[in-house]
């Protein structure tokens, strides 16, 4: 099976930490994973902000980046959501200037990683070790599009020493939504808010989830407010191990921003 | 000038252009992948859940057998107080036999809604009711009169014979013919508008005694 | 070209009106309350159904048989409807439905009538339109007439008070019933029970003597001509039955093919809007009946931008909402915003699909409308009718991104961003760039991102982009400086 990672350009250019976790779970579990270098970016932020066309040529090189793979892992609910979801919708309304079939090729291949664990892998306890309180937020894009469920759970309950507490109102959008917090900026902040402060009252160290735009988003606030509640994504916890619970042996950038 | 009948109609066509020319409605399909019902039991079981259903939302539930049911009016309507009870202009015969004492208006079609207002309460039978939504659906016919009978009084007191009940709407509308006037009854009339909790008890009447006869 | 009315004046953009909501902690309580109480009832009601999926498939199915063929159902109903005893007119927009029914009641010398809770005469503003014509139209739904009494705008499809709590409910009633007829009971109190009594009382005498009813209908039946009001309080049998006139404005898109399949949208209805497996009331009625009800039945059918949206293939499925308000009540911005924010008859989810596409995007208003949603897609999933509103909404910025409604400095840092993420090795030379400028990390960006690193901390950017690590390390070398060597065992 050959397996390529579909970093995404926010991970790329801000997370590298959970681009390299990903990779060393994977590998921990016996996948020889992949990185195409001509990938770059899904086209989420301009499809979503308004510019279909200009996300054309960037569906186009997805489809070319990504040929001949059996299955490719996207450390992102909302990319991996845009390029199954969405993707063949722009092919289909762009008059071929992105070829239909090369997009209906690789789309189905595309797994959330939680998705590829679970489903491809068929494993839940990846042999991680995460001595901490953590709550999981699911985001929208994972919870409502990809619909994957109580796969993140699953796997974050199997974890060693990971002590996972409910999050309320844990199904409710965090605010970020791309040019939503832009545009929006008080809404957006007014749902963060809230957000951030179930998180505060879950008692947890960790905020989990499987999306760094919403964490990134979450984070901030979270640091702008000093709630002594950092944020982590699946992949950094899924990681971690027992002989390197810091991840130092698979990361040698710096942590990720908190 | 177009009048603004065939305006909107150009309006419309031109807006369908994309529709294929020799498209007629039935060739769009429409997969009907659900239930013509969900209750599945025997009559009896139902027409318990009728029962519940009515219950759940309110109505006052009885259940008695044909013979019975004079003597359960005349209960009830005693138990209401009620002096003027208004009736539409066939229900059966011998259904207000005990109810001694009250004063029946039997509704030719002179009953204002004034008059009503000051009626104590209402008796009529009905077209059919669903058990899977609690519903009682009257159809206007000469056992349950004008519309405004059993709108204005407050209290309101319904008759279910047990062929009339079905299981689902889909068998409800099947049953009904939709040219006469139809009213559906869940339960007493209610609210949800303020802070979006349910309270019973607005314009309709406040009270609903659904009557279910046994075999 | 006629301008499209949805009965508002002027308003701010949606997020300037959106950001006053967020700071009235009142309205925000109230919204939270009532929408979180409804959002878990009707989870509760709809899970009831083991076929929910499959009639919400069909009723999808239904709506869009009816668009794609919507001048034969008219015509259809139209028959059917004077065949009846109706009288059928036709709106092509707010002002000629206005004028229509104002001279309906003149010609009954009539001056004031009654109204059951209609979004379509909300939409045209009749009642202001009534009143030019020097006819009252009295509201009878109770969150309606909340919002009459109270001089206000309904923020909800269904509950248009939302935004009031019980005690400010009570003081709305104590204060101005007694202009409009029968005065609030001495000692009134906040129990919704006691609200809905005063309620009562004050409108029984308005339906007793009204002689002229309109409504709008949630269903019209094409084959049968049978329009349908579903309600819960029974003043809408008591407009659809009392008067001697009724008269009915309802949209276009309004329409059913056939009797049966209310089937569909008389069990999906209910449990999306109020969370009931029924409602308390559901009234069906056909033309006129003898000695039953009005002996005048007038439907107005009503265009009013219908047609523009049914001519976009994208936006056409915003016109088979049938105003359950579901995606109101789990919208996370609605909760925040109120209704007030989006300007118009229709609030939330829906309101940000449909006003644009029913006025056009000409306000900076209608504008902004596409961009207040977060795309969480909460709203797509509870939608009986199965909208998929975020499409439409990404399709219809795409349209303000066009017609120059946007921002050209937006435009032109998309187009930049495009060319930087076109070709990896622009995307790596561009991460680099900011990797040497990583020791400034601004607390406050520029531009239009400044509002959001107003109460939120910026990423910090890496030393080092994941794509130069993997071409460094091929995904698992030493680390920069001469770390331990990764342990990517396999
Ligand atoms: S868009 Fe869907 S959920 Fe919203 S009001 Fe209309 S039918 Fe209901």
């Amino acid at each position: 099976m050959r397996v390529a990672l579909f970093i995404t350009c926010v991970n790329d250019t801000l997370y590298p930490r959970t681009g390299q976790a990903t990779v060393a779970l994977l590998r921990r579990l016996g996948v020889d994973v992949e990185f195409p270098a001509q990938q770059t970016c899904c086209g989420q932020m301009h499809y979503n902000t308004g510019y279909r066309r200009q996300a054309e040529p960037l569906v186009r090189g997805f489809a070319e980046a990504f040929a001949g793979y059996d299955a490719i892992v996207a450390p992102s609910g909302s990319c991996a959501a845009m390029v199954r979801d969405v993707h063949p919708r722009i092919a289909g309304r762009s008059m071929g200037r992105v070829p239909r079939d090369r997009v209906a090729e690789v789309v189905p291949k595309v797994y959330e990683l939680s998705e590829f664990l679970v489903d491809v892998l068929r494993v839940t306890d990846v042999g991680a070790y995460f001595p901490h309180r953590v709550t999981y937020h699911p985001t929208c894009h994972s919870l409502r599009l990809l619909r994957v469920g109580d796969r993140p759970l699953r796997l974050l309950r199997a974890v060693r020493g990971l002590d996972l507490v409910e999050l309320e109102g844990a199904d409710e959008c965090c605010g970020f939504g791309g040019a939503f917090a832009v545009k929006n900026p008080a809404v957006s902040a007014a749902m963060c808010s809230d957000k951030v402060r179930h998180a505060a009252d879950t008692g947890a160290e960790v905020l989990c989830a499987a999306d760094n735009s919403c964490l990134m988003h979450i984070g901030g606030t979270l640091e702008r407010q000093r709630a002594g509640v950092r944020t982590l994504h699946l992949a950094e916890i899924l990681a971690s191990t027992q002989d390197d619970p810091h991840g130092s042996g698979w990361a040698d950038g710096e942590r990720s921003p908190a | 000038m177009m009048g603004s009948r065939e305006l909107v109609l150009a309006r419309v066509r031109a807006a369908l252009a994309d529709v294929p020319r020799d498209e007629a409605p039935e060739d769009f399909p429409v997969d009907r992948d659900y239930l013509d019902a969900h209750a599945t039991g025997s009559p009896a079981e139902v027409a318990d859940l009728l029962a519940d259903n009515l219950a759940d939302y309110r109505a006052v539930v009885h259940r008695c057998s044909a013979a019975e049911l004079p003597g359960l009016l005349a209960r009830l309507l005693a138990e209401h107080r009620s002096g003027d009870v208004a009736v539409p202009p066939a229900l059966p015969g011998d259904w207000l036999a005990d109810s001694e004492g009250v004063r029946v208006l039997t509704d030719d079609g002179s009953l204002t809604a004034s008059r009503l207002d000051r009626v104590d309460s209402v008796v009529t039978a009905c077209a059919v009711a669903v058990a899977e939504t609690g519903t009682i659906v009257l159809d206007a016919k000469p056992d349950q009169g004008r519309r405004l009978l059993s709108l204005v009084p407050d209290h309101h007191i319904c008759v279910v014979r047990p062929e009339q009940v079905v299981a689902s709407v889909a068998q409800a509308l099947r049953r009904l013919d939709p040219s006469r006037p139809l009213t559906w009854i869940s339960g007493p009339s209610a609210t949800s508008d303020i802070e979006l909790d349910r309270v019973e008890g607005v314009h309709g009447p406040r009270t609903l005694e659904a009557v279910l006869l046994a075999d | 070209m006629t301008a499209v009315h949805l009965g508002m004046p002027a308003f701010p953009s949606f997020p300037e009106a959106a950001e006053a909501a967020t700071t009235d902690a009142q309205l925000r309580r109230n919204l939270r309350n009532a929408t979180h109480t409804i959002r878990d009832k009707r989870a509760r009601a709809v899970a009831e159904l083991s076929d929910w999926a499959g009639l919400r498939a069909a009723a999808a199915a239904i709506k869009n048989r009816t668009l794609r063929h919507l001048d034969h159902y008219l015509l259809q109903l139209e028959e059917a409807v004077t065949k009846a005893g109706g009288r059928v007119h036709w709106a092509i927009d707010a002002a000629d439905a206005n004028r229509i029914v104002a001279e309906l009641v003149k010609a009954t010398g009539e001056t004031h009538v009654v109204k059951v809770k209609s979004m379509a005469t909300q939409e045209i503003g009749l009642n202001e339109a009534l009143a030019a014509e020097g006819i009252t139209a009295y509201e009878t739904d109770l969150a309606e007439l909340i919002v009459q009494l109270g001089d206000d705008r309904p923020s909800h499809i269904l509950v248009p008070a939302i935004h009031r709590n019980r005690s400010e409910i009570r003081e709305i009633f104590v204060r101005a019933m007694g202009r409009w007829g029968r005065a609030a009971p001495d000692g009134l109190t906040d129990r919704p029970a006691d609200l809905a009594e005063a309620a009562r009382l004050h409108l029984r005498e308005k339906f007793l003597s009204a002689k002229v009813a309109v409504s709008g209908a949630n269903f019209m039946v094409a084959e049968t001509g049978t329009l349908v009001v579903v309600e819960s309080e029974g003043n809408g049998r008591m407009c659809l039955t009392l008067p001697e006139t009724l008269i009915s404005v309802v949209g276009i898109e309004k329409i059913v093919p056939t009797w049966q399949d209310l089937e569909v949208y008389l069990q999906l209805l209910p449990r999306s809007s109020t969370a009931e497996r029924m409602n308390p009331y559901t009234s069906t009625w056909t033309g006129t009946a003898e000695g039953d009800g009005p002996r005048e039945f007038h439907l107005v059918l009503l265009d009013n931008g219908r047609t523009g949206a049914l001519a976009d293939q994208v936006g056409r499925q915003a016109l088979r909402c049938i105003r359950c308000s579901a995606c109101l009540n789990v919208c996370p911005v609605y909760e925040r915003a109120g209704g007030h924010a989006y300007g118009s008859a229709y609030p939330g989810p829906i309101g940000a699909i449909l006003t644009p596409q029913l006025r056009g995007i000409t306000s900076a208003l209608d504008a902004s409308l596409p961009y207040a949603s977060s795309l969480c897609g909460a709203c797509y999933e509870v939608c009986p009718v199965a909208i998929d509103i975020p499409e439409v909404l990404v399709h219809l910025r795409e349209r303000v991104a066009e017609t120059g409604k946007g921002h050209p400095a937006e435009r032109t840092a998309m187009r930049a961003a495009r060319w930087v993420l076109e070709d990896p090795a622009r995307l790596a030379r561009a991460q680099r760039l900011a990797t040497r400028a990583r020791r400034f990390r601004p607390r406050h960006l520029p531009g239009p991102a400044a509002a959001w690193t107003d109460t939120r901390e910026v990423p910090r950017i890496p030393e080092e982009s994941f794509r130069d690590w993997w071409r460094r390390t091929q995904g698992g070398g030493p680390r920069a400086g001469g770390g331990p060597a990764g342990k990517g065992g396999r």
